[in-house]
């Protein structure tokens, strides 16, 4: 280990982390408003749990690597576009968080739901007003795992050319340098740990009736 | 269009059905090695902590903080530091390939057991079942199809992530995307993506089809 690198490349690796940031935080929200119509029609339709659930849980499937090779065809982006990395990742978050969405709305009690009907809520306000809070916890603990499984996948994305932390995996590599690489790894745990903190953080602000959540 | 019908020609010219095969194989052998590897590890493992009941929270988040760790960074990482690492990329490779499948492995395996009522347990003690019974004939039965449900996300996970052992220099469907991306061969990259893309589709329905046949008859799913 030469931690001396570290130092003297602070900049580099924060203009990296802050790449990497860039590439996941639009992702992460994406998948999460992505995923609440979706979740909640599935929820409220038992024809379309199934197989609403099992579709999503099929992009899980792909490769990441393979998926970021096929954007560009689909989205008609060049290749070393950083849409690219952005609209896979919230592909990989919606087969995560659909499935928790439709399980956080399941969470909410019928008799709940029956109340705010009996007295005299309008359809969207009980869903907003009544549903979302309730299934709040449960959603959070969703794109928690997102957060994590984004930023750690996000670094893939270097081996097509876009900048990110992973970028110090490539060129630490390339170079036969593992201190390049740890440095990587560090930043790459530092930057999901302060995320999912920063998500606590949101929850308990939003929803400060939820003691513990996640 | 133009990219579309260049990827269809490549995959349709019979010359190259020979390697993608044998890449086809290296990629599933790679698999098969990590995940059998892995069984070793987590079933006495797992099995242990789901019939004590003790620990169970401790391996199931030790297990979740490792998923967080990125596997390109630990991939290069023990490629480089490894003395055998450049010389025998398949070492690094599999290790990594076994950090990736031991979690959800230990997950379904722990959870499974886990959900096993205990009076369910303590019944089968009553009647005189020894702990090796209680485990072999009740626990084992009951959690199985969790068990597999977590032998298949791992399996998944693992065909997954073999793509990017192409990168330190391994065989498997990889190549093609790795080899596409140094040549500008987008073509050859596209199809990479669809062989492995269908590869890991394939695999996976058909371990869903094994978790539906060993479903316990006569349980309410």
């Amino acid at each position: 280990m030469r931690w001396g690198w570290a130092v003297d490349n602070a900049g580099r690796i924060g203009e990296l982390a802050w790449a990497h940031f860039s590439l996941s935080w639009p992702a992460i929200l994406a998948s999460f408003l992505l995923a609440l119509p979706i979740g909640w029609f599935a929820q409220r339709h038992g024809w379309a749990r199934e197989t609403i659930v099992v579709f999503t849980g099929l992009l899980y499937v792909i490769p990441s690597l393979a998926l970021f090779v096929a954007m560009p065809l689909m989205l008609g982006t060049s290749i070393l576009s950083p849409l690219n990395v952005i609209v896979a990742m919230t592909l990989y978050g919606l087969a995560l968080q659909v499935r928790a969405t439709v399980d956080a709305f399941g969470t909410v009690p019928g008799d709940v739901r029956q109340a705010a009907i009996a007295t005299g809520y309008p359809a969207w306000r009980r869903v907003l007003a009544v549903e979302l809070p309730l299934a709040g916890p449960a959603l959070l603990a969703g794109i928690r795992v997102v957060s994590a499984s984004t930023i750690s996948l996000v670094s893939v994305g270097a081996l097509i050319g876009v900048a990110s932390l992973g970028t110090l995996f490539t060129e630490g590599f390339q170079r036969s340098f593992p201190t390049q690489i740890i440095v990587g790894l560090v930043g790459t745990v530092l930057l999901a740990v302060l995320l999912d903190a920063a998500l606590v953080l949101l929850g308990r602000l939003l929803m400060p009736w939820a003691r513990r959540v996640g | 269009m133009n990219q579309i019908s260049l990827t269809w020609a490549f995959l349709t010219d019979a010359d190259r059905w020979p390697l993608i095969l044998s890449r086809t194989l290296d990629h599933l052998g790679y698999t098969a090695l990590a995940v059998g590897l892995s069984l070793l590890i987590a079933l006495p493992l797992g099995l242990w902590v789901g019939h004590s009941r003790r620990g169970a929270d401790v391996v199931l988040s030790v297990a979740g903080a490792l998923r967080a760790l990125p596997s390109l960074g630990l991939l290069t990482w023990l490629t480089v530091s490894m003395s055998v690492g450049v010389r025998m990329p398949l070492v690094p490779s599999t290790i990594v390939l076994i950090l990736l499948a031991v979690p959800p492995l230990l997950a379904g395996i722990v959870a499974g057991m886990v959900a096993v009522p205990r009076q369910v347990v303590d019944s089968a003690r009553a009647s005189g079942y020894s702990e090796g019974q209680i485990l072999s004939r009740v626990e084992v039965p009951l959690a199985l199809p969790v068990m597999i449900g977590g032998l298949r996300s791992c399996v998944v996970q693992v065909l997954a992530t073999a793509t990017i052992v192409a990168y330190v220099g391994l065989s498997g469907l990889g190549r093609y995307l790795i080899d596409g991306l140094a040549l500008r061969d987008y073509p050859q990259m596209l199809a990479g993506a669809v062989l492995v893309t269908g590869l890991a589709l394939i695999v996976d329905l058909s371990l869903a089809l094994l978790q539906k046949t060993l479903q316990p008859q006569g349980r309410v799913s």
